[in-house]
């Protein structure tokens, strides 16, 4: 460090800055790569099949020569397109699934940014993503993509009001929108038992759910839809330019995952209290989630459009609202009274 | 300064850009300038939720209708001219009624900054529920009204709308749609 600041001088912490995001970006980048390796794999065996193993030892050189592949690719801007927002539309797509991970705690310490209103600031970064979508389907000048960016902005905008009400409902058992203190909140000496997936199950399932619905994959992945409208949205895109829709689709995987685990299943803490807090707790946990998404995608036919909205609008939004209000009335006196409640209520 | 140089360029393409799309990105970046203020004003639970609710939820809305709209550029031009006398005398007006309300003793800054380890969001929820707290649920109510009535004016029941009850469907056993029927061979081969 002392070196540093001897090289750089005053813009030292910029520079420091920039580090620890590469720290986090450069990682977040080949989990991404593996990521889709893994799903490969898993739904390879899913389906009783092997899955890519030509490609280096076992297929795991796989993902390296698919970017390189991609890098190599022609971006082809279709006539007649908007070129500008055409180019522009994947860059606001990674933009916020990468934003978001500045305030993103690994261990209480290892966090860009610990800042106070961060569970706000993850709602509204992620919230822009949607409009990756809708432009790339606008600016490229074809029907398909412009159903699929049509489909992808309702189906965003909808499922994002469960989410940020089973948000809520998490803020109100920690009393904070602190990453950090939501998952301190969560700390007791019975392990998993005091995480909040138990008082908050139904919204702890909701927000899975609604997760995989806001990254767009199966089975809500009607934006894609490949054999109703070919590939939707970045049906125009090719080589990098795709390759970039892809990242962003699998960091907002990733994103989500870590989420889950920092909010319902206490980020780092370990799930028995003789073992000692860790960041590979948070990685197991993201791993786990990340497995149901791929778990998921192997096993359900892709939802009909007017049931993703129905699922969205009719069930989970009404289920979060009355579990608001049920962890409302626990949290006020008659029943705050009850013993076991100090388990999970501060 | 940067900001709010960004800031007055995008509330200007706004205003001049043809295409209603770009003048609907002109005012996301506008939205997201004004919240990056806000948050070097210390208020960064106002700038958050302006990102929020605006750029993430109303502008995406917006861009939605706007997408789908055929918006005739040329047609829109027609009454320009005859209209500027009256739209220029009634922007003037409200530059100096917002110049006297800017430079008036009232809005000089009374508000002493709020101490680092005082959380934004905290200090807000309080004052809304209990010092504003009717002033904040009549607008909740009024909302909802707007909200209700919005759907009652627009809603409309079609006759021939195929209704799909999901109770139904979900109750469906493989027998009701598909009948095995067991035939004996027609032919020996």
């Amino acid at each position: 460090m002392e070196l540093g600041q001897h090289l750089f001088g005053s813009v030292w912490p910029l520079v420091w800055t920039l580090l620890k995001i590469v720290a986090i970006v450069a990682p977040m980048m080949g989990a991404v790569a593996y990521l889709t390796l893994a799903e490969r794999k898993v739904i390879g065996y899913m389906q009783i099949r092997i899955g890519p193993n030509r490609v280096g030892p076992r297929g795991l050189l796989q993902p390296i020569a698919d970017g390189i592949k991609l890098l190599m690719k022609e971006i082809i801007v279709p006539s007649g397109a908007n070129q500008f927002l055409f180019v522009l539309a994947p860059v606001l797509a990674i933009m916020p699934a990468l934003a978001a991970w500045a305030v993103v705690p690994f261990t209480p310490e290892l966090v860009l940014a610990n800042v106070d209103a961060s569970l706000l600031y993850i709602m509204a970064i992620t919230s822009m993503g949607v409009y990756g979508v809708v432009l790339a389907g606008w600016a490229s000048n074809s029907k398909y993509a412009f159903l699929g960016a049509l489909r992808s902005a309702a189906q965003i905008v909808s499922y994002e009001i469960a989410m940020g009400f089973a948000l809520v409902t998490v803020l109100m058992m920690s009393h904070s929108l602190n990453l950090v203190e939501i998952v301190n909140a969560q700390q007791g000496s019975l392990g998993f038992l005091q995480w909040n997936w138990i008082p908050l199950f139904p919204m702890f399932v909701i927000y899975v759910i609604a997760g995989t619905a806001e990254t767009n994959r199966a089975p809500f992945d009607v934006a894609e839809g490949e054999s109703e409208i070919v590939a939707g949205f970045h049906v125009e895109y090719s080589g990098m330019a795709f390759a970039i829709f892809f990242l962003a689709e699998y960091a907002n995987m990733i994103l989500i995952a870590a989420l889950a685990s920092i909010l319902f299943m206490g980020g780092w803490l370990s799930p028995l209290p003789f073992l000692p807090d860790s960041i590979l707790w948070l990685f197991a946990k993201m791993s786990f989630i990340l497995f149901l998404f791929l778990w998921f995608r192997a096993t359900f036919p892709r939802y009909r459009y007017d049931q993703i909205m129905r699922l969205g609008w009719k069930v989970f939004i009404p289920v979060t609202l009355v579990w608001l209000v049920i962890v409302g009335l626990l949290m006020q006196a008659p029943l705050r009274g009850l013993p076991i409640l100090n388990l999970w209520f501060h | 300064m940067t900001f709010s140089a960004i800031l007055t360029g995008a509330a200007g393409g706004v205003v001049t850009a043809r295409n209603p799309v770009h003048a609907a990105l002109f005012l996301v970046l506008a939205f997201f300038t004004a919240s990056g203020l806000w948050l070097m004003l210390d208020a960064e639970f106002l700038a958050i939720a302006l990102v929020l609710v605006y750029v993430g939820a109303v502008m995406v809305l917006f861009l939605f209708v706007v997408m789908m709209l055929n918006i005739d550029t040329e047609r829109l031009r027609i009454g320009f001219w005859k209209h500027l006398p009256l739209g220029g005398g009634v922007a003037l007006l409200m530059v100096i009624e917002m110049w006297l309300v800017v430079s008036g003793r009232q809005f000089s800054s009374m508000v002493e900054p709020t101490p680092e380890s005082v959380s934004n969001t905290k200090q807000l929820g309080r004052l809304l529920y209990t010092d504003y707290v009717l002033s904040f649920e009549l607008a909740a109510v009024i909302l909802l009204v707007a909200i209700v009535a919005a759907i009652a004016l627009t809603l409309r029941r079609r006759k021939d709308s195929k209704h799909i009850d999901p109770a139904e469907q979900v109750k469906v056993k493989a027998s009701d749609r598909l009948r095995i029927v067991a035939m004996p061979v027609e032919k020996e081969l």
